[in-house]
């Protein structure tokens, strides 16, 4: 008998009880994340800032600048973009400053230039799919034009995210995208820069991934930043 | 010459164990604090208890009904599994699944393995199984990386390195690493970490995780993390293995969010972790990246033995965040090496008598004070006490004693000095006769109690009997009533 024959023989002869799947719905419809747009924003910023994560306000319009502007400051020595809209956008803005990053597309399969990814690139920048506000999250679809590595290995990542995709809780995300009708190779759900506490309970960014996750977030009209960074907010 | 591999089992020697550790004031300084704070976290992570209590029920529910299904859901994992590209193989035994992912890296004649955290990969011993055949086995967790280089094991399954203060792991990386100056400041203790570990995600020729949750609705491997390493392991080489217990697998892709809610806030008070990686399959045609060849070994080791028994089953509904290691007053205070096994705390004590036998651990059900507390912050609500009862029960069952569900190494705790002081006992107590002489003597020879009462005395002072009998003093308080 093979092991998989002898393992399920084993657990069929156990005994049987039915029992119910329970209604994990009712329990997020029970505590819900409160539905208001510019609660659940501030709620998204607090906690990605409380991992060290940066969030630059912007909009639908005017990012690629943000973007620009943020290089011009931070300086990166390169920038890993995909050949999509957004990344020709970010390269045309860049391409306008004083000082462009060495830039690069992911064009072809990282088997070719694994190294020069590890040792060369400072930076890249991808979409995100959908944010989560309760506990200050990003959700990655990696696809054939971003892959998986864009988000993981150089030291900076830089995130491009419509806030109006932001969702009260991780239930309601996978719920209402209906996941399970379709998981790409590989889902990312990203809470600030890679983080460690491994020697003494003390922590560290930086530990395997990236040190550094900046957020450009595109606000809808009707929702400026000065009504997320409000008092009290 | 014919050698047999030797097999050692630490868990045997618990109490000389625990008795070292204990001795161990710098382990019992690490480890008060490290609980101290754990705790914190985890308690301030649940500010309302309504929502705890509600999330706790779910998730014991998640797991039952998961569990109540276990063939039929494993079978599900496999065939989305196989659709999405993933090969899944089946083991029974540490040295079948050894045996599986050996073959898989020689197929590529593979020499290095970059690991992200598995406590299933440690429960095999893959490490040296690899490392017999030529193939390096490199721990990528920093704890794990930490506990490696040491030549040690972890001592907790969340926080592998707890044990060591800053300064032990400064002057193990300045011994062990080339041009490493010595330094206690963490952020550079993890930069040196970091860069040692980037080149060998860049050079392995395999990687290895475990799983959190594999769902069989979809066939994903979860992974939660921290540190991004697991993301590593699981992306950068070309071939990636992922081995887990056959417990692990849950039924829909919802069934994980609120399992991943109690872990990360149990586990270490984080809202959620830096990461959670779910993966579907290996790079698809298009695809630039990822491993083209994925693979999941699926383990019983024991746990079919526990599933068996409707009462121990609830031991695999465990999600292994570790809060009842946190906890609990015995491991608190001498960690987890003292346990000898893979899985230390509450946990292990319940699960590792299904991987290892009750013949190799015997002492570890009595490994407790039954105070409750592991069971009490259970976010799956196993009750760790009752298991820990009927494990202790089963340990001094006669080895012959035929039962539905016997427990490999049944008896193994049953000595016969006990055995015959119990019958003695029940001799005295079933006849009165025998019970007042046996009073009398025992009150009148006082003076002659042994000042050495087996276990009772190493801790305690010796028991002496009262000059009377409890009947005699009622007796007597009973005549002077009637004279007044």
């Amino acid at each position: 008998m093979s092991a998989r024959e002898s393992i399920l023989a084993k657990l069929r002869a156990a005994p049987k009880t039915a029992l119910a799947h329970p209604d994990i719905a009712a329990h997020y419809q029970r505590f819900p994340f409160p539905d208001d747009p510019v609660g659940k924003l501030r709620h998204w910023a607090r906690m990605m800032r409380s991992v060290k994560t940066e969030i630059l306000w912007t909009d639908a319009t005017h990012w690629p600048e943000a973007l620009a502007e943020w290089a011009d400051h931070r300086r990166p020595a390169s920038l890993l973009l995909s050949d999509t809209p957004h990344g020709h956008q970010a390269a045309a803005a860049l391409a306008t400053r004083p000082t462009v990053p060495a830039l690069r597309y992911f064009d072809s399969e990282l088997d070719g230039w694994k190294e020069q990814l590890f040792h060369d690139v400072e930076a890249a920048f991808t979409r995100v799919r959908c944010g989560i506000a309760a506990t200050g999250t990003l959700v990655l679809w990696p696809d054939a034009q971003e892959p998986r590595t864009m988000s993981l290995v150089p030291p900076i990542h830089i995130a491009l995210f419509d806030t109006t995709t932001l969702h009260g809780d991780f239930h309601s995300a996978m719920h209402q995208e209906n996941w399970a009708a379709g998981m790409p190779t590989n889902a990312v759900l990203v809470s600030g820069p890679s983080k460690t506490a491994d020697i003494q309970l003390t922590l560290a960014y930086g530990a395997h991934g990236p040190r550094d996750l900046v957020v450009l977030a595109m606000l809808p009209d009707g929702i400026s930043p000065a009504m997320l960074e409000e008092e009290g907010a | 010459m014919n050698s047999q591999p030797v097999t050692l089992y630490p868990s045997r020697q618990f109490k000389d164990n625990a008795r070292a550790a204990l001795a161990d004031t710098e382990l019992r300084g690490s480890l008060r604090s490290a609980m101290d704070f754990l705790m914190a976290k985890r308690s301030s992570a649940f500010p309302d208890t309504d929502e705890l209590d509600a999330l706790r029920t779910l998730g014991e529910a998640i797991r039952q009904r998961c569990l109540s299904r276990l063939p039929e859901l494993l079978e599900q994992l496999e065939e989305r599994l196989t659709a999405n590209g993933v090969t899944v193989h089946w083991a029974e035994t540490p040295a079948q699944a050894n045996a599986i992912i050996h073959g898989l890296v020689a197929a590529r004649n593979g020499t290095l393995m970059v690991k992200g955290k598995s406590m299933v990969s440690e429960e095999i011993e893959l490490n040296h199984h690899l490392e017999a055949h030529g193939i390096q086995a490199l721990e990528s967790d920093m704890g794990e990386y930490i506990v490696q280089m040491a030549g040690e094991k972890p001592t907790h399954i969340i926080m592998p390195a707890i044990h060591k203060t800053k300064a032990q792991i400064a002057r193990l990386f300045h011994e062990k690493l080339p041009d490493t100056p010595y330094t206690e400041d963490v952020d550079a203790l993890i930069r040196i970490g970091r860069n040692a570990l980037r080149e060998a995600y860049l050079q392995a020729d395999v990687g290895l995780s475990g799983v959190n949750f594999a769902v069989a609705e979809t066939g994903t491997l979860c992974l939660v993390e921290n540190e991004g390493n697991g993301r590593m392991c699981t992306t950068v080489p070309d071939l990636h293995i992922a081995i887990t217990g056959i417990e692990k697998v849950v039924e829909k892709l919802e069934d994980v969010v609120p399992l991943y809610s109690l872990l990360t806030r149990s586990a270490i008070g984080q809202p959620i972790t830096t990461y959670f990686n779910m993966i579907s399959g290996p790079r698809r045609p298009g695809e630039k990246d990822g491993p083209r060849e994925v693979h999941l070994v699926l383990l019983d080791n024991g746990r079919s033995q526990a599933y068996a028994d409707q009462q121990l089953r609830k031991t695999l509904q465990c999600i292994r965040c570790g809060a009842c290691m946190n906890h609990c007053p015995v491991y608190s205070r001498i960690g987890g090496h003292a346990y000898g096994t893979t899985y230390p705390g509450p946990i292990g004590e319940i699960i590792s008598p299904h991987l290892l036998g009750l013949e190799n651990t015997r002492d570890l059900p009595t490994a407790s004070s039954l105070c409750g507390a592991c069971g009490e912050v259970c976010p799956v609500r196993i009750p760790i006490p009752e298991m820990l009862m009927r494990l202790r029960e089963e340990s001094q069952r006669p080895a012959g004693e035929a039962v539905d569900h016997p427990l490999r190494g049944q008896g193994a705790a049953a000595s016969t000095t006990e055995a015959l002081a119990w019958r003695a006992w029940r001799r005295v107590y079933a006849s009165p006769g025998t019970y007042r002489l046996f009073g009398w003597s025992a009150t009148r020879l006082r003076a002659l109690t042994p000042p050495t009462q087996a276990g009772w005395t190493q801790n305690h002072v010796p028991m002496t009997p009262a000059p009377k009998t409890l009947h005699e003093l009622v007796r007597e308080r009973e005549a002077r009533r009637k004279e007044s």
